[in-house]
């Protein structure tokens, strides 16, 4: 294993250190676990409150397309809508990242900064996305071309083969190569897969491996396996991104994504980080949603708070 | 950095329809107390006046216990199980169909939170009653011979804490084996049971099965004394329970009783901690703490105390008090005035004896009785808040060493109802159970109720059980 | 003079109205002889088809809590309060009885399935239980559903019939696959109305009405079928049928007209569990 990492004292760099420090993080009971996650689900946010959490979801979307038919053509219109998500209504704020497959990042980053979206990051989606089954070689090459290319954000998988059959020094050591070909002007989002690591243990572990081999977020699923971002799942990674900074000083922000279609979902998201990890995680910068149709939902319950009342489907745009 | 402030989010009010005064619900009907006298339900989270319901004095007593007398000779008797199930069905849905006033009814009476009676007080009510109503037609297959025989006529007194689940839990037990009923609600707890009586009505529940008589401690008394009642049940402190107890101790009358409770909660070192964190906020601030079988002593491993207090000293941070009929609310109003002044007692006391306070920094309202989620550290057996039940949102947290000294530690009490292990380990979970001298230990949760779940306490906290097949047994004679 | 409007009888499978694939139908005649309807004749394909319904149905049925299977049990009985003049007139006509010998049937029925609804919920506190076994060990026994059973229903009894044999089996957590009795179906679809607008999820319980000699080889055959209620069945057919379903030794059992839990227990398996009990 490599010693260049983001230990912070808790792991000495061997695969052993590494398996000892995650057996000691704590059992999660997964009844327990829903029962608090559906009662944060409750929470009735209406109003005021409501206004500021639509406008809050919007700026923290990555908009995102991620289908073998993209073409430059849609990509466009994507950047477009993530810059200007209701062209009748500037008060909108754009959204916190676009996200499409590494070669797509040229046009994506060209067309952000010829409408005026210099300030919308491009995230890449790498590491043989979404299955992670590919040698090094590949994975290492996948994402130095999404940098080339413009790419300010990197959404890596994790080998889950390697995470379920206890390799966990080379899921470690993965993370760790892919964050040094970021460096300092990419960050760095780790994707766990939840879905197929399945127990919320497994989710506790998996964050707490991807935090220590250095990433910047950590992030639910690729949205191509479901069950994606449940609100279990999530809480119990806001629940380890905070404890992390009890440990360690350093925030470490998450992203669900994957399942969030309404506004009430994305509102729901929203309660969980409060309640959870805490306001600080209110902000684009420690707390994303990837998601596409959720932005216009967004828009539409936006709508309806202005003018009392409910949108339709013909008043936002479609990309 | 943002702060995400959730904005007011009421309930509707005016799905609740209050009337200005009631009378008492005798042989089916809605009649004026023998003495014309009237006392004030006030709401505790606002002090204002909900309603005026009627004292029933001993006439109205011997008035009320003469109807379900005859009701259970002339009809329900010789009703049979199969039709006696269809009213208690009938009840149900019933309580379904109307779960959200009852819910906002209670809210506004009792102080707890809308979010509480919405999602647990009232559909556990209705579940109580739909169960009840599958064993009216089958008690020959309950385990208590092939004719169960009901006592006759049951006389209940039921506390302010759950008002309206603490009445289903004496009434359809009591309904389905084939008692009629005189229920006594709290004093300061009236309205749902009134309300469940109009249910009773649209039921076309036979008049005088079911009769509701409010009034306070005097009015109680004179019916569990009363001689045409055959079987007493009592929900309520252990210092009550006795004197109830002492009383018919010459008359043969059958009892069961459901009084106090100090339950450990305990959390061993391999405990799942978030989850352990969440089960001991719910075990002592669900409800507000006014749970019998609340989880008021945390016995936490010594070797994680630091870790585990810091963890749940942050999440009683998150708890929202204030108005009950906000769906955002977590804690509620304390329910008297009376009840808070215990409170303020028991905690200054824990204060003198030199135990560590902290309590969450929380805005109360300044009308209504209010207390903010305690927790006191370093305390000890010997301290009275450790020993004596507080019945409101403090905790006591004690320290232990060994598994052996946790049960010596938890078991050390007059009381013994109800009790917590928090350890991922299912040997232990099993050795534990078998240790702790309570009738319902939870294990890895807390305050989980069922209809299908026996519940009722060791030693001091009472005689008998509630729900499930043998919770049948104190209303089928000779059972119990 | 008004015309009434006349109901056509189809099977009821997947929580779906179908004919049968094979386009057949067959007459069914009143007590008197006259002309009644003409319900879908099953095929071995509509059975295999009911089968895959039930069995894929079963998983989410057995795995809801036994409270809201009662719930939805219970409602059904509701839905059939609402229809007891369309069951009088099927029982009327198809058993020659008088009305008031048809509606005493018809609530029976009804009272039936309430007395089964009750039990989902009570079954495992009277049936299962913890054993004192000499060691450390927590010892407890519970009954579970046994998974698809199909059910041969009484050849004269044609409302009740059903009830007695489909509502302890549901009330096990099972899902069903019913052949009603041939000459007097009609209740047996009536009655899938019931589900069809109850809370049921489709494919828990599926009705074939047609000829049961043709159906029921293929039921005792099929190795998705987990048991058997041959109530319906003569005593030669049976033993031919019983040979059938000892490939996958389904448990086949037939009963009368009692209502008691073990006929839910007959279509239940207990599984007893272990535990060390220490530090």
């Amino acid at each position: 294993m490599r010693s260049e990492f983001r230990s912070e004292g808790l792991i000495d760099g061997s695969e052993s250190s590494l398996r000892r420090f995650l057996q000691t993080l704590s059992p999660v009971d997964q009844i327990g676990a829903q029962e608090r996650a559906a009662m944060l689900g409750t929470r009735s946010i209406k109003t005021s409150s409501k206004k500021w959490a639509i406008d809050m979801a919007i700026s923290m979307v990555d908009l995102t397309t991620l289908e073998g038919a993209d073409t430059p053509g849609k990509v466009r219109a994507l950047c477009s809508k993530a810059v200007r998500p209701d062209p009748r209504d500037l008060t909108v704020p754009h959204v916190g990242a676009v996200c499409v497959y590494n070669d797509m990042v040229g046009i994506a980053r060209q067309h952000l900064d010829a409408i005026g979206g210099e300030d919308v990051p491009v995230a890449a989606v790498s590491t043989a996305f979404p299955s992670g089954r590919a040698s090094r070689t590949v994975k290492i090459q996948d994402t130095r071309d999404a940098i080339a290319l413009g790419a300010s954000e990197i959404d890596m998988v994790i080998d889950r083969g390697a995470f379920l059959s206890g390799r966990l020094g080379e899921v470690f050591d993965e993370i760790v190569t892919i964050k040094d070909i970021c460096g300092e002007p990419a960050h760095l989002k780790v994707i766990l897969e939840t879905g197929e690591l399945v127990t919320l243990d497994n989710v506790r572990k998996a964050s707490y491996l991807a935090m220590l081999a250095g990433a910047d977020f950590i992030k639910t699923s690729t949205g191509k396996v479901t069950p994606a971002a449940t609100a279990p799942v999530v809480m119990v990674m806001l629940e380890a991104v905070r404890d992390y900074f009890q440990l360690t000083g350093t925030r470490i922000g998450v992203k669900p994504a994957g399942g969030i279609r309404t506004t009430k979902d994305a509102i729901k998201q929203l309660v969980l980080v409060n309640e959870t990890a805490g306001p600080e995680w209110l902000d684009p910068a420690l707390f994303r949603i990837g998601a596409s149709a959720l932005l216009n939902d967004l828009l539409m319950q936006r709508m309806k708070m202005d003018n009392g009342r409910y949108s339709s489907a013909n008043y936002v745009t479609v990309d | 950095m943002s702060n995400f402030e959730y904005a007011p989010a009421p309930e509707s009010r005016s799905i609740a329809k209050i009337e200005k005064d009631y009378g008492l619900f005798i042989n089916g009907k809605f009649q004026p107390p023998h003495s014309k006298k009237r006392f004030e339900t006030i709401n505790p989270a606002t002090e204002e006046v909900l309603s005026k319901v009627s004292f029933a004095d001993e006439v109205d007593v011997d008035k009320a216990v003469k109807a379900a007398r005859s009701a259970y000779t002339k009809i329900w008797s010789k009703l049979s199980g199969k039709e006696r199930a269809k009213y208690l069905f009938r009840i149900a849905r019933l309580l379904q169909e109307r779960a959200r006033e009852f819910a906002v009814v209670e809210s506004l009476d009792n102080g707890k939170p809308i979010r509480e009676t919405r999602d647990v007080d009232i559909p556990l009510a209705a579940a109580h009653f739909f169960y009840h109503a599958g064993w009216a037609d089958k008690l020959e297959h309950a385990g208590y011979g092939s004719q169960p025989k009901p006592h006759g006529v049951v006389g209940q007194v039921i506390p302010w804490n759950f008002p309206l689940l603490m009445l289903a839990w004496k009434v359809a037990p009591a309904l389905a084996t084939g008692n009629t009923v005189v229920l006594k609600p709290a004093e300061t707890t009236p309205l749902t049971a009134l309300l469940f009586a109009e249910i009773c009505q649209q039921a076309e529940l036979p008049a005088g099965v079911v009769n509701i008589i409010t009034g306070d401690g005097r009015t109680g008394s004179a019916l569990v004394k009363h001689p045409g009642i055959d079987k007493v049940a009592f929900t309520g402190s252990t210092e009550v329970g006795k004197l109830i107890a002492q009383s018919v101790a010459s008359t043969g009358k059958s009892l069961t009783l459901e009084l106090g409770g100090k339950g450990a909660n305990i959390v061993f070192e391999d405990s799942p901690i978030d989850q352990a964190v969440e089960g001991i906020v719910n075990g002592i601030f669900f409800n507000q703490g006014h749970v019998c079988c609340a989880g008021s002593r945390l016995l936490l491993q010594e070797n994680i105390h630091d870790e585990f207090l810091h963890k749940l000293q942050l999440r009683m941070s998150k708890i929202r008090v204030g108005d009950p009929l906000d769906k955002n609310t977590d804690l509620g109003a304390i329910n008297s005035a009376a009840q808070l002044s215990k409170i303020r007692e028991l905690s200054q006391s824990g204060e003198t004896e030199g135990a560590q306070i902290w309590s969450a920094p929380c805005e109360l309202p300044s009308k209504g009785f209010w207390f903010a989620p305690t927790v006191f550290t370093g305390v000890t057996q010997a301290h009275r808040i450790a020993r004596e039940e507080i019945f409101g949102p403090v905790l006591s947290v004690l320290t232990f060493r060994t598994p052996h000294e946790a049960i010596e530690k938890a078991n050390n009490t007059p009381f013994g109802l109800s009790a917590g292990v928090w350890t991922d380990k299912g040997s232990r979970i099993l050795w534990a159970s078998n240790q702790l001298k309570a009738g319902v230990i939870w294990a890895n949760t807390f305050n989980k109720f069922d209809p299908a779940s026996p519940f009722g306490g060791y030693k001091e906290s009472g005689w008998g059980r509630e729900g499930g097949r043998h919770g049948l047994a104190a209303y089928i004679k000779g059972a119990h | 003079m008004r015309l009434d409007v006349k109901k056509t009888y189809k099977l009821f499978i997947g929580g779906a109205f179908p004919r049968s694939e094979s386009g057949r139908s067959y007459v069914v005649n009143d007590s008197k002889g006259k002309f009644l309807a003409n319900p879908s004749q099953a095929s071995r394909k509509d059975l295999r088809d009911a089968v895959v319904a039930a069995k894929s149905a079963h998983p989410h049925w057995s795995n809801a809590t036994a409270y809201n299977r009662g719930q939805i049990l219970y409602r059904i009985a509701e839905i059939m309060e609402g229809r007891t003049e369309q069951f009088v007139a099927e029982i009327m006509a198809l058993e020659g009885v008088t009305s008031k010998a048809a509606l005493a049937h018809v609530h029976e029925a009804i009272d039936t399935w309430v007395w089964y609804a009750g039990w989902s919920d009570k079954i495992s506190s009277t049936a299962g239980s913890t054993n004192p076994i000499a060691g450390p060990y927590y010892n407890f026994t519970i009954p579970e559903s046994l998974g698809v059973v199909g059910i041969v229903a009484d050849q004269k009894s044609s409302l009740l019939g059903v009830v007695r044999s489909l509502a302890p089996v549901l009330a096990g957590g099972n899902t069903a696959v019913l052949i009603t009795s041939e000459k007097r179906p009609l209740p047996g679809i009536t009655l899938s109305e019931c589900f069809a607008t109850s809370d049921v999820p489709a494919g828990v319980v599926n009705i074939l009405t047609g000829v049961t000699s043709e159906l029921t080889p293929w039921l005792a055959s099929h190795m998705e079928v987990d048991g058997l209620d041959l109530s319906g069945v003569d005593a030669k057919t049976e033993t031919e049928l019983r040979i059938a379903g000892t490939e996958n030794l389904k448990r086949i059992h037939r009963f009368g007209p009692d209502k008691s839990p073990a006929r839910i227990l007959s279509f239940m398996e207990y599984k007893t569990v272990w535990h060390p009990i220490g530090i």
